[in-house]
């Protein structure tokens, strides 16, 4: 009896001790870890548990406080003052206070390689107003800054530590998260510690986090299901269905807030002027009425997506209600072939080698051959492809977007005339005009009715085909609460329990 | 031999000049700005710019080669750009991950490849030499990813024997290390094993075919001492090239398989920095393992030598 009663005490110490440190099973191996630097999704995933910021948001997509309590913005709406959250330390002790968030506001705008230069671009100066109190001031409206204050550029990096590492102070990163970085083996995994400083230490209940990348999703939900992982993320729609019978694991469905389409060459190069779809709209309304959205959902994504016609879900409040997902209509897209003179027209559809990507073309190719079109299919890696976009050599290039929460951050670099995202060659002066005017509306109803001029004419023009938005597909043991499902696709550290 | 041995190193430094430039010129072949892929999603034009400063990606290609190689007989490999570490310590890091896989990978090819090849070679026309080539058949063609999915799912996830995929340094925890490395070891061995197996037939059945063994039989020695001692000695010498080839191939990173297992070695460092257009690593890898390629022909060179005292002279 002593001896049962022992091994079974044992047995729940050693469960305990594994119970400690959640491990988690990512799809990429993140890029550099300063939140100034950072290019890459995967890496967002990681910053996510390490470094706070200003603000988050939340499964709505609401902006919440995080490191700021309560904000402002000044009557023309040209400044944005924030309350710091008092008592607040980096994970190496320094103190979090409205100096260190204008040097973190200021690194990330003026470091050389800085990525965040472009979402705070609007922000001018930022003034200290007392030690908790900060005010950025902007040159002119600017409604996506919110938004890209709940990401990166909210970050918040300790300053001494930033100081004394320079450019290479991602490789030991020091932020104000509920977990601080411990090592990183390139590939191979991320350690990450509790602060015990941290802010809101009760939430807290594992003592390290493991990140390790596997980026084939089979191996990666083999080590789930032998418990080498807790949680992973990115799973293949098509293992969704039997793992929902697992009793022993969880899944959960997130709509992304970015998109899957297809980018046309409109005006990116010559070659949008010799194919009948680059150069006339009615070929390309045609082609977008050849395809079946919920077919192309069923066939590439196990039905694991939401279909939609826009830059952003129809879920969102920024959908243009007036603009709606159109049905297939075969017969309509050939009558629009015949008056534009082409009944077989030709173009190639560049993709890049990811699985998806190959059997979205396939899909595409077989639904608007009944149409009358011929599609051909050009597959490269997908550094060969983007530079392809880049230069104009394509007719046609299947391109996700991961998203940004305000809509803003899936259209303006996309829409906007010599934009970087801008593949397509899309420029019209008035779609311009609207673009900058949603950037300095501030009232979501107002801003709203300048997203619904927008969609008339950009999803009328169709240099982007958007055809649905993807599940984030997440598995775990069901053993683990308090995951919280936020459409942003990163996971939150901080609330999450694994019981005994 | 001396002599020899002089001119083969000799002969080491213009081949490591001539891969270095090689290394370099065929990567800049590959397509796509590498600024850009790196400058992630955002594509920010500035950033576009002051990567293309950075990696001097505008100046003339012999600069950069020039710039490489004085770094490298400085011993500094440059960094990733990726992640920022410098490529030494990347390689350093790895290096010892994908020597003690390819060392463990080897040791179970030749324990089963070569005790396969005598036997189906003595025993030709048997049951045995029907089974061993019915092995080789099975290790030759079969996918290294596939073996290993299938592998983790029974070891792994059936039976919960051995953990899916990871690494544990053999210093921290030996038995977990040695957990770890089985199941690729064993898949990349395998595979190795099975051609190993085939060349160590065909060597021995020649040679048991020669005059010499018939006599060394005449002389009535027994059957092991004319298999082990005067045969197989003479049948070594090509499968002791093919073994060094092979080895340098496990050396160079068995990509699949370190993807299956998640083993952090140069397979999975490499192919993950040419998808990134990292040209640092990439470089530095590669002339890592290029050198250790011609150390270990020089090394085979040498067991020749060891095996077959007719060379000697």
């Amino acid at each position: 009896m002593k001896r049962t009663l022992l091994a079974a005490m044992m047995f729940a110490a050693a469960a305990l001790a594994q119970a400690q440190t959640l491990r988690i099973g990512l799809a990429e191996d993140p890029d550099v870890l300063d939140p100034t630097l950072a290019r890459s999704f995967v890496g967002r995933i990681v910053f996510a548990a390490m470094c706070d910021k200003l603000v988050d948001v939340d499964e709505k997509l609401n902006i919440v406080p995080q490191l700021a309590t309560s904000w402002q913005w000044s009557a023309d709406h040209k400044a944005l003052t924030m309350k710091i959250r008092p008592g607040v330390t980096f994970q190496d002790g320094e103190k979090l206070d409205a100096a260190a968030v204008k040097y973190s506001i200021e690194r990330h705008k003026t470091m050389p390689g800085s990525n965040r230069r472009g979402e705070l671009a609007p922000v001018s100066s930022v003034d200290v107003l007392d030690p908790l109190t900060v005010r950025l001031n902007l040159s002119a409206p600017f409604a996506p800054l919110l938004a890209a204050l709940a990401d990166r550029a909210g970050m918040i990096v300790a300053p001494k530590a930033a100081a004394a590492e320079g450019d290479k102070f991602g490789a030991h990163p020091v932020c104000a998260g509920p977990y601080k970085f411990v090592e990183r083996v390139a590939q191979d995994r991320i350690t990450l510690e509790r602060y015990d400083g941290y802010w809101d230490k009760a939430a807290l209940h594992f003592d390290k986090i493991e990140y390790t990348p596997i980026p084939d999703a089979t191996v990666r939900l083999a080590n789930l299901k032998s418990g080498q992982f807790d949680f992973i993320e990115r799973v293949a729609p098509s293992d969704i269905a039997a793992l929902e019978k697992d009793k022993k694991l969880k899944v959960a469905r997130i709509t992304e807030i970015g998109y899957q389409g297809i980018t046309i060459n409109v005006g990116k190069s010559a070659r949008a002027q010799s194919n009948p779809l680059g150069r006339d709209a009615r070929v390309r309304e045609a082609f977008e009425l050849a395809l079946d959205r919920h077919g192309l959902a069923q066939v590439v994504m196990d039905n694991e997506a939401t279909v939609g016609n826009q830059w952003v879900a129809p879920t969102s409040p920024y959908y243009a209600k007036n603009m709606p997902v159109p049905q297939r209509n075969v017969a309509k897209a050939k009558a629009l072939l015949k008056a534009a003179g082409v009944e077989h027209p030709s173009f190639t559809l560049l993709t890049s080698t990811a699985s998806d990507a190959q059997r979205l073309a396939l899909v595409v190719q077989a639904m608007t051959r009944e149409a009358g079109f011929d599609v051909k299919i050009q597959t490269a890696e997908f550094a060969t492809s983007l530079n392809m976009a880049d230069k104009g050599d394509f007719d046609a290039y299947v391109l996700a977007w991961s998203g940004r929460a305000d809509p803003d951050g899936n259209l303006f670099s996309f829409d906007g005339c010599k934009q970087p995202l801008n593949y397509a060659g899309y420029c019209d002066a008035e779609t311009d005009k609207l673009l900058a005017q949603s950037r300095t509306e501030l009232d979501p109803a107002a801003r709203k009715k300048i997203y619904e001029q927008i969609a008339a004419r950009v999803l009328a023009a169709r240099p982007i085909v958007y055809l649905y938005h993807r599940n984030w597909l997440w598995a775990y043991d069901a053993k683990l609460s308090g995951v919280r499902e936020i459409p942003d696709g990163l996971l939150r550290v901080a609330g999450l329990k694994m019981a005994p | 031999m001396f002599e020899y041995l002089l001119r083969r190193l000799a002969s080491i430094v213009p081949t490591l000049v001539f891969v270095s430039m090689l290394i370099f010129g065929l990567q800049q072949l590959l397509p796509g700005d590498p600024a850009k892929i790196l400058a992630g999603e955002e594509q920010d034009p500035s950033v576009i710019a002051y990567l293309h400063k950075k990696l001097h990606l505008d100046e003339p290609l012999p600069m950069r080669y020039a710039y490489w190689i004085g770094g490298v007989l400085r011993g500094d490999f440059g960094e990733s750009v990726r992640s920022q570490e410098p490529v030494l310590d990347l390689v350093l890091e790895k290096l010892p991950v994908t020597a003690e896989l390819a060392l463990l990978a080897m040791g179970i090819a030749l324990v089963i490849g070569i005790p396969a090849g005598i036997v189906s070679a003595v025993g030709r026309g048997t049951v045995w030499d029907a089974a061993a080539n019915l092995f080789a058949l099975w290790g030759i063609s079969t996918p290294n990813f596939w073996l290993g999915i299938l592998m983790i799912l029974l070891f792994s996830v059936q039976l919960g024997w051995l953990p899916a995929s990871g690494y544990v340094s053999p210093f921290e925890d030996w038995r977990a290390n040695l957990a770890a490395m089985i199941m690729p070891a064993f898949v990349l061995g395998n595979a190795i094993a099975a051609v190993l197996m085939r060349h160590t037939r065909s060597a021995m059945l020649q040679v048991l075919s020669s005059d010499y063994v018939r006599t060394a039989r005449a002389k009535g020695l027994s059957e092991p001492v004319v298999v082990l001692r005067h045969a197989l000695r003479n049948a070594l010498t090509p499968i002791i090239t093919l073994g060094a080839l092979e080895l340098g191939t496990l050396l160079s990173g068995a990509v699949l398989t370190e993807q299956v297992f998640t083993i952090p070695g140069f397979g999975k460092l490499i192919i993950d920095s040419v998808f990134n257009r990292d040209y640092a690593v990439v470089q530095g890898v590669v002339l890592v393992t290029a050198s250790a390629y011609i150390a270990l022909s020089l090394l085979a060179d040498l067991a020749y030598f060891a095996v077959n005292p007719r060379l000697r002279t």
